[in-house]
């Protein structure tokens, strides 16, 4: 089990409502989408929360409101102590070298224009980093480190597949240094063999960096492996919080076991007890 | 599994001429399909699950596609079926369901009326009788208030509930085949479930034959009867689901079951996984296409072997690799996969 106990974020009631408007010159707000509606967690340094919910849920608006991608209805979003709910383009921008995030689709979340080298640079080069030849040794020596090579440094993303363009990304995330890496679903468009690939990959980086992950997924076979504790989000609010094994070996909430009971099993004979036990055998 | 076959494909082969040289997607795949049966095809993107499938209903006649083979569907050749014999075939015989709801309905036109529209292109029914038909078909599949929802346009509907018009619509014509392309892949669990079950109550009641084909070896535990594992285009494996899960024989197929994160077992430290990726089909290596990835690679493994049953006691169970059964019993337990424990009868 990782994590110190001591907070690296914490989120208190944090709600993210989207305006229903209709009108043709006069705009008037006739309802609310409550896509975020008053969540709390805290993600202890060094740990994995897992969040798990189905689409709709409001786990990725989630993940937007922490990082101040978008604003906050209200609540507050603590960074080691400090608030930074409502906080400007400006002020974050220091901030963000210490909260990165891995992104689900790695065909859509590089630049096909752009060089390897210079899409795991360019976060060093804006946050004024590191520049020149030591750019280009960081930046290889992050490619090596995520399981590439460094000569992959001048080719273009379309050369990769999958899951490399997924350990791309991964290098992109690490290579300001975060305390804190957002990952939004990083497995669920990759091939099974390739799933395992790069779960065990974020696994070692954790021990060799100290990382802590908000890990977002909706498998929550995945999102069991790799978390310490899991939240199960549904309709904008968690309805369940514990150690990753309470939470899929004695769910509580109605939800959860739910979800949990939908996981389809690879296993042929606990599968057929399983719909036996539902009513309908096959 | 006793019914003759509705489904009968032999040696099929497909390729496509590209830039780079004859892509072989598809290489010497057999298998027979009987009424009622379900038949999983599982593989990773690029084995060629896809293409076997829609190969079967025309779907990859291209001038620089090479297509091979026989494939009948009772005694009637499909390769070689004309357009129109094969605009009639589909959705009157063979009715397909692909993976991503969104996109599968036009979005300018109400779902009931893209549905309507295949069945009087087939049938000569009025709109009226191939409405009340829709409704029918909506009920059966389990949309709620079938009567209204017929005339909602496809931005109205979830996906699940999409998924489960594409399913009316591929029953449309009442089909023997239902070739089922990653079906709920695009979907939450909790709706999975539902469309798992439906399938499975389809096949049941109407005696519907079909082709699933899924890389989520979870869902094929829940409805397959056989499973046929691909990888780069040809069969490594096939057997009965329970020879698949309890004894597999391909390393392929450990590593694919090795990999799957399971929420009914303690978790392991690490998830086995396997090395590498798939090979690009333009540059085969020699030999078994899985040699660079396969922890167990001998000095066989240059020269390919042939699909063939390798344990007397389950002649239906085949595969592609060299090493002895007894080998393979030891190295999966040295790997610690899943698929130890004898099947319960």
């Amino acid at each position: 089990m990782n994590g110190s106990g001591e907070p690296l974020l914490e989120v208190t009631d944090l709600v993210k409502h989207f305006p229903i408007k209709r009108g043709i010159l006069i705009d008037r707000e006739v309802d609310q989408v409550r896509a975020v509606d008053g969540i709390s967690f805290t993600v202890n340094r060094g740990e994995t929360l897992g969040l798990v919910g189905e689409s709709g849920s409001g786990k990725s608006t989630a993940c937007r409101a922490v990082l101040q991608l978008i604003k906050p209805t209200s609540g507050s979003v603590k960074f080691e102590g400090r608030e930074i709910a409502g906080l400007g383009r400006r002020q974050m921008r220091p901030l963000r070298r210490e909260m990165q995030m891995i992104f689900q689709d790695p065909y859509a979340s590089l630049n096909p224009r752009k060089r390897v080298g210079q899409i795991v640079g360019d976060p060093l080069k804006r946050q004024g980093l590191a520049s020149g030849s030591d750019l280009r040794r960081q930046v290889q020596e992050l490619l090596e480190r995520v399981g590439l090579a460094s000569e992959h440094y001048n080719r273009f993303p379309h050369e990769f597949s999958g899951g490399q363009r997924q350990r791309i990304g991964i290098a992109r995330a690490l290579a300001t240094k975060p305390k804190l890496v957002i990952c939004d679903e990083p497995v669920s468009a990759l091939d099974v063999s390739i799933q395992a690939q790069i779960v065990n990959l974020l696994d070692d980086l954790q021990d060799e960096l100290g990382l802590t992950y908000l890990f977002v997924a909706h498998d929550i076979g995945v999102v069991r492996h790799i978390s310490d504790r899991i939240a199960v989000m549904h309709d904008g609010k968690i309805v369940e919080q514990g150690t990753a094994d309470e939470v899929c070996e004695r769910p509580r909430d109605e939800y959860t076991k739910k979800l949990l009971a939908a996981v389809p099993v690879p296993d042929p004979r606990e599968s057929r007890e399983r719909r036996e036990r539902a009513g309908s055998p096959k | 599994m006793s019914a003759a076959p509705i489904l009968s494909v032999r040696d099929l082969r497909v390729g496509f001429a590209t830039e780079g040289g004859l892509l072989q997607a598809v290489d010497r795949v057999s298998f027979d399909l009987s009424p009622g049966e379900v038949l999983a095809i599982v593989g990773e993107s690029g084995s060629g699950k896809s293409v076997t499938a829609q190969t079967m209903i025309g779907l990859t006649r291209s001038k620089n596609a090479r297509i091979e083979g026989s494939a009948k569907l009772d005694g009637e050749e499909l390769l070689e079926a004309d357009d129109a014999m094969m605009r009639r075939l589909r959705g009157e015989r063979i009715g397909m369901v692909f993976q991503d709801p969104m996109t599968s309905f036009n979005p300018v036109y109400r779902i009931g009326n893209q549905i309507i529209e295949a069945i009087r292109a087939h049938e000569d029914v009025d709109k009226k009788q191939a409405r009340q038909r829709v409704v029918e078909l909506f009920d059966s599949v389990g949309i709620p208030n079938a009567a209204n929802r017929v005339d909602n346009y496809p931005h109205e509907f979830s996906g699940g509930m999409r998924q489960r018009a594409m399913i009316a619509m591929a029953l449309a014509l009442a089909p023997e085949v239902l070739i089922a392309d990653e079906p709920t892949t695009a979907l939450d669990v909790t709706i999975q479930a539902q469309i798992l079950r439906l399938l499975e109550q389809l096949n049941r009641e109407r005696g519907l034959a079909t082709i699933l084909i899924t890389h989520d070896l979870g869902v094929v535990a829940e409805v397959a009867d056989r499973v046929l594992v691909m990888y780069a285009g040809k069969v490594v494996e096939e057997g009965t689901l329970d020879e698949i899960f309890y004894d597999p024989q391909h390393p392929y197929t450990w590593g694919l079951m090795g990999s799957l994160t399971r929420i009914d077992r303690p978790r392991p430290h690490r998830l086995p996984q396997i090395a590498g990726s798939p090979p690009s089909l333009l540059d085969l290596p020699k030999g078994c296409p899985f040699r660079p990835r396969c922890p167990h690679e001998f000095s066989k493994c240059p020269e390919y072997p042939g699909l063939e049953a390798r344990l007397p006691e389950a002649p239906s169970h085949r595969d592609r690799c060299w090493l002895t059964p007894e080998q393979k019993r030891e190295k999966r337990q040295v790997e610690g996969q899943i698929g130890l424990e004898a099947p319960a009868s």
